[in-house]
């Protein structure tokens, strides 16, 4: 009989227990869960790697931005840098050297120390050669090996074998690794950190928990407790999920769709103004390209370039195409790129009969709505671009209709990726083609691959053994000065005088800037989309959803 | 002639006329593009209302009608002999030949003729007429269509060859190529229209699709599978329900041609 | 006989298989767009790196010697490496095959359903009303392009398998119904239903032998049909199956995930065709 009152009173014990053990897990998960909820959103593509030195594509780089910790920052909004990892730093006058201080007590998300030996042992492994990243490639201004310092735990120098011009702002693209965690880049000093990955469906991130930043009240950062991101190429299905409540945001939004969200609900949609992107069209300028030796001359002619950029409505591509949310662009920048774009440049307006003029004093002949040049043969040529772009097939059936006004023939040819970037980068079997520039950097050394006429990406005419024209070797000239300087208004100089060089040449007709679009669920609270990307989560820190599911 | 057939008869012939008609009901033609008037809803001016680049819809929906009408069925003829010819000889013949004409069906029902599609419009110069790409199209399609068939055609003649009634022709000295013309192939005909009926529609789809490798129609030029593409934008098309035109177009074509056909599917032994 | 039929089915499969895998990466291979990286568009790589971008794609260009290391490691359980998503391309098929297969397994279920309901009843009750009905269905969903049924899925919230379903009923259907009607239109089964005979005993022991071997070939090429249809259900609908991995190879060129696939492709649809045949043949044997 005494048995069953002590067993009540063990059993009461014991309960009790359990009940304080829950509470104090209540209270501890309380504090834990911040309360931010759970942010959803797109990513168009696969990510490749979550090793944030290896990034190269879109969906990785959205990744690396959230998990990775960087010693600076290129504040998004502002476009000013900002001290992260480092409290300070210092460029040497010849643009080799940068020093940075280090804030100290900083731990990796698996509770590793950070410190100046990490800065080097990533800056060690983004520049070997065998890596081949764009990240580390960035940096690569001239031959020779990189030479890091760790000064002391919390200083680290990093100098480079050639000036590197813009260099402090290169690092807001290097995530540091551990050089001592057994995690190795899993482990990272970002807000959030990788923490389920379905391949095809949905990457995970959960918020670091050992993440140093806090707000000016002295609260932990991120506020939100996760972000789950859904691998969706179809953006029909992204808009249809983000008015279903099931994605909270559309980082990058077509002009059709933004148009409707507006109609009916304009408080979700964003419109930030011209972006850094842009469409242009270029005519194939290589000698050895298989097209006929007639088309070649037409179209390494100057005059004629002009003229093609003068027949063709911007205002229109604008207006129809991106429905009023670009502009005509003026050059090779965009004037959202406040610093860099030549403010002299205005966009070349459209004049059909101002084009038949240039063409005519150039032996051209309108025929019977047909023009022919000197020797008869009758001006036809094709526009590839790549398919399932729609933007750029209706730009390019648009075109085919300017250029008609004034006699031209176009065949408007739309290609697989593939099959596109092996005409233009091997084989050269195209006449003109229409793509775009995305993610541009604000520094014009970011371009240096893209100007230089001996480089890869000189789309026109890539790789010459020396420049062909004297206004491509006045480019290569110019855009050593700037990369080699370390004065900003001395860069600039030189700069605009390319911009100006560009837009009289006319390799690239530049056609529009379009604007940054994008859509945020009116449950996520702090954002403040921007024209630079990742423009609707830069501040992803600092970002709650209300009411998650 | 039933009342279904004779319904079907009309649809197609006044389908024909209409499209045959197109430069004088839509003298604008298909490509002209009224920039002020984008997407706009049906009017006197545009009564399927215009494109995303102020096309007419409705010179658009006729000029593709020429175009899809009369391809499809070509390539689907084309496919459906193919079809009859490796699948019915194969069934037919038996033993080895069958073995290895299925072999082959089952081979092409699983390569990736993808590759072979982008190779094709590689070998084509960029500046091809509309009309040679949409032509180069539909004959790719035609002579890689011919799979699905071929299979249940080699049954249906495998099974047709065992009959007694073959037998007996057989017995009595009746020619095998005679034979097999006569006597089986007639027997496999409910296979070959129905064949003939899935692929018109389906190579209809397929060029449109064939577009991202720059085979196909190309621009200005319409087709039905072009127009056909405008409905992937789900979210427009509750607003703009004539967009559905074209899909309700090539149902009534689709089902026409199905009725019409009806009579001569039920051919009994 | 039966095992040696096997046997021979099973040699058969296996040399069309390893001939499908050459015969696909050939095929890359020459396609356009191969020795190329979309990568080296980034104005950010040096010229080292793009030269190594291209490099990598060169491993492969000669295609004997990249068919045969190919072989050689499958046998031992290796299928090599996605160029596109750096991941084994064991696991990668191991992750998504079992969705695929179900989604392909329950669309296959649902338009067989759908197609024998149809057209078992459009050959018995020969109504020209009904018949154009079913028509009209089946055409209507011919005629709507695979990836709006896949959008409409998602704007309602079905499954993709119905969506697959959608797509391979009206051609499962129409040759179904044909064979289904020719079937009741030949004589001794009209007459056996002027006798009053069951219609569940016409249609077991009449109807269907006499289709049976037609009816199991449309079945076996089904199976082709529905794993085309994952493709473009798979890709739109966000479901991380083998037809949004074939689509994501083709548009890269990842060669050593393309061939993998098409091997499995061909396994499958060989499998499917086979068994339809052996079956075939035995209805055959036994109504002879």
């Amino acid at each position: 009989m005494t048995s069953r009152p002590k067993k009540l009173g063990i059993m009461a014990i014991r309960n009790k227990a359990v009940l304080a053990a829950l509470c104090v897990g209540f209270l501890l998960g309380a504090a834990w869960a911040q309360g931010g909820g759970e942010l959803r959103f797109c990513l168009r593509t696969e990510p490749k790697t979550f090793d944030p030195l290896k990034v190269e594509d879109d969906a990785s780089a959205s990744i690396r931005y959230l998990t990775g910790g960087v010693l600076v920052r290129l504040n998004r909004q502002t476009q000013a840098l900002e001290p992260e990892l480092a409290q300070s730093w210092k460029v040497s006058k010849d643009g080799r050297q940068i020093t940075f201080k280090l804030r100290s007590g900083i731990l990796f998300s698996d509770g590793t120390p950070f410190s100046a030996e990490d800065v080097a042992y990533t800056m060690q492994r983004l520049m070997d050669p065998a890596l081949h990243s764009a990240t580390g490639d960035a940096f690569r201004s001239g031959t020779g090996n990189l030479e890091t310092k760790v000064i002391s735990a919390n200083q680290v120098s990093i100098t480079f074998p050639a000036p590197v011009a813009g260099l402090d702002r290169l690092f807001d693209q290097v995530a540091i690794v551990s050089a001592h965690s057994a995690k190795k880049e899993t482990a990272v000093l970002g807000p959030f950190m990788v923490s389920d990955y379905k391949p095809g469906a949905t990457v995970l991130l959960k918020r670091n928990p050992n993440y140093w930043k806090k707000d000016a009240q002295g609260r932990q950062l991120p506020y939100l407790d996760s972000i789950r991101l859904d691998i969706q190429p179809n953006r029909d299905v992204e808009m249809l999920r983000f008015k279903r409540g099931e994605v909270d945001l559309i980082n990058s939004l077509d002009a059709e769709y933004f148009d409707k969200l507006a109609a009916s609900s304009p408080e979700l949609v964003h419109d930030a103004g011209p972006s850094l992107d842009s469409e242009q069209l270029w005519f194939n300028e290589v000698a050895k390209a298989p097209i006929a030796g007639y088309k070649k001359n037409w179209f390494r002619s100057t005059s004629f370039r002009r003229a093609i950029s003068a027949a063709i409505n911007r205002e229109d591509l604008s207006r129809v195409v991106y429905h009023g949310h670009a502009q005509p662009a003026a050059g090779p920048f965009s004037p959202a790129n406040k610093f860099w774009f030549n403010s002299r440049l205005k966009p070349l307006a459209c004049n059909p009969d101002t084009a038949l003029k240039a063409l005519q004093s150039e032996g051209f002949v309108l025929e019977n709505g047909t023009l022919r040049d000197r020797e008869g043969n009758g001006v036809e040529f094709s526009i590839i671009t790549n398919a399932g772009s729609k933007p750029r097939e209706r730009m390019a059936t648009m075109i085919q209709e300017d250029l008609q006004k004034i006699g031209i023939h176009v065949n408007v040819v739309t290609l697989d990726f593939p099959s596109l970037i092996e005409r233009m980068t091997q084989s050269f079997d195209y006449e003109a083609i229409i793509l775009g520039l995305t993610n541009v950097d604000l520094d014009p050394n970011g371009e240096m691959n893209v100007w230089l006429s001996s480089a890869e990406n000189h789309q026109w005419n890539p790789q010459q053994k020396t420049p062909e024209t004297s206004w491509e070797a006045e480019i290569d000239r110019l855009m050593r000065v700037q990369a080699s300087s370390a004065d900003s208004k001395k860069r600039k100089e030189a700069f605009d005088r390319v911009q100006e060089i560009v837009v009289e040449q006319a390799p690239f007709i530049f056609l529009i800037n379009r604007n940054a679009l994008s859509a945020v669920s009116i449950k996520v609270q702090g954002a403040s989309p921007v024209i630079l990307s990742p423009q609707t989560f830069w501040n992803a820190e600092r970002l709650t959803v209300e009411g998650a599911k | 002639m039933s009342v279904w057939r004779a319904l079907a008869c009309a649809v197609l012939l006044a389908v024909i006329s209409v499209s045959l008609a197109a430069q004088w009901l839509a003298p604008q033609g298909y490509a002209k593009q009224y920039r002020e008037a984008t997407e706009a809803a049906p009017s006197r001016a545009h009564w399927l209302g215009t494109d995303e680049i102020g096309r007419d819809r409705f010179a658009r929906v006729l000029y593709g009608t020429r175009v899809s009408l009369l391809l499809a069925p070509a390539a689907a003829l084309l496919s459906t002999l193919l079809a009859a010819l490796i699948g019915g000889l194969a069934g037919y013949l038996g033993g080895a030949w069958a073995r290895l004409a299925m072999a082959t069906t089952d081979l092409f029902l699983s390569l990736p003729w993808l590759f072979l599609l982008i190779t094709a419009r590689a070998l084509m110069p960029l500046n091809v007429s509309p009309l040679v790409s949409v032509l180069v199209t539909f004959s790719l399609l035609g002579i890689l269509g011919w799979t699905t068939a071929a299979r249940v055609l080699c049954a249906s003649a495998a099974s047709l060859a065992r009959s007694d009634f073959v037998l007996q022709a057989r017995a009595s000295g009746v020619p095998g190529v005679r034979l097999f013309w006569i006597h089986v192939m007639p027997n496999l005909k409910p296979v070959l229209y129905a064949q003939f009926w899935i692929s018109i529609p389906v190579f209809i789809l397929s060029e449109a699709n064939l577009g991202i490798l720059g085979l196909g129609v190309a621009e200005p030029m319409p087709s039905w599978g072009s127009l056909l593409r405008e409905l992937e934008g789900l979210v427009s098309v509750g607003e703009a329900p004539w967009k559905l035109v074209p899909l309700a177009l090539l149902v009534v074509v689709v089902t026409s041609f199905q009725l019409l056909l009806s009579k001569q599917e039920e051919v009994a032994v | 006989m039966l095992l040696w039929r096997l046997a021979r089915h099973a040699l058969n499969l296996l040399a069309i298989v390893l001939l499908g895998g050459f015969i696909s990466a050939t095929l890359v291979r020459l396609a356009p767009g191969f020795d190329v990286d979309e990568q080296q568009l980034d104005p950010h790589l040096s010229a080292a790196s793009i030269q190594a971008l291209r490099d990598a794609r060169l491993r492969d260009r000669n295609i004997f010697r990249f068919y045969l290391h190919s072989l050689q490691r499958a046998a031992h359980g290796d299928l090599g490496t996605s160029l596109s998503l750096r991941q084994p391309v064991r696991t990668l098929i191991r992750e998504r095959g079992p969705l695929t297969l179900r989604l392909v397994a329950l669309g296959l279920a649902l338009a067989w359903a759908m197609a024998l309901a149809l057209a078992l009843s459009a050959a018995r009750l020969r109504i020209g009303a009904y018949d154009a009905l079913t028509t009209f269905i089946s055409g209507t969903l011919l005629c709507i392009p695979a990836a709006v049924l896949a959008l409409l899925s998602v704007l309602w919230n079905l499954p993709g398998s119905l969506a697959i379903a959608l797509i391979v009923f009206p051609r499962v259907y129409r040759y179904t119904r044909n064979l289904l009607a020719k079937a009741y239109s030949l004589p001794h089964i009209v007459t056996a239903r002027a006798k009053g005979l069951g219609e569940g005993r016409i249609l077991l022991w009449h109807a269907i032998p006499v289709v049976g071997p037609q009816l199991l070939a449309v079945a076996g090429v089904s199976v082709s049909m529905a794993v085309g249809a994952a493709i473009p259900v798979e890709a739109l609908c966000g479901l991380a199956g083998i037809g949004q991995l074939a689509w994501q190879a083709a548009l890269a060129r990842d060669l050593p995930l393309l061939v993998n696939l098409t091997v499995l492709v061909t396994l499958v649809t060989l499998l499917a065709n086979s068994g339809a045949d052996v079956i075939g043949h035995m209805l055959r044997s036994q109504e002879a």
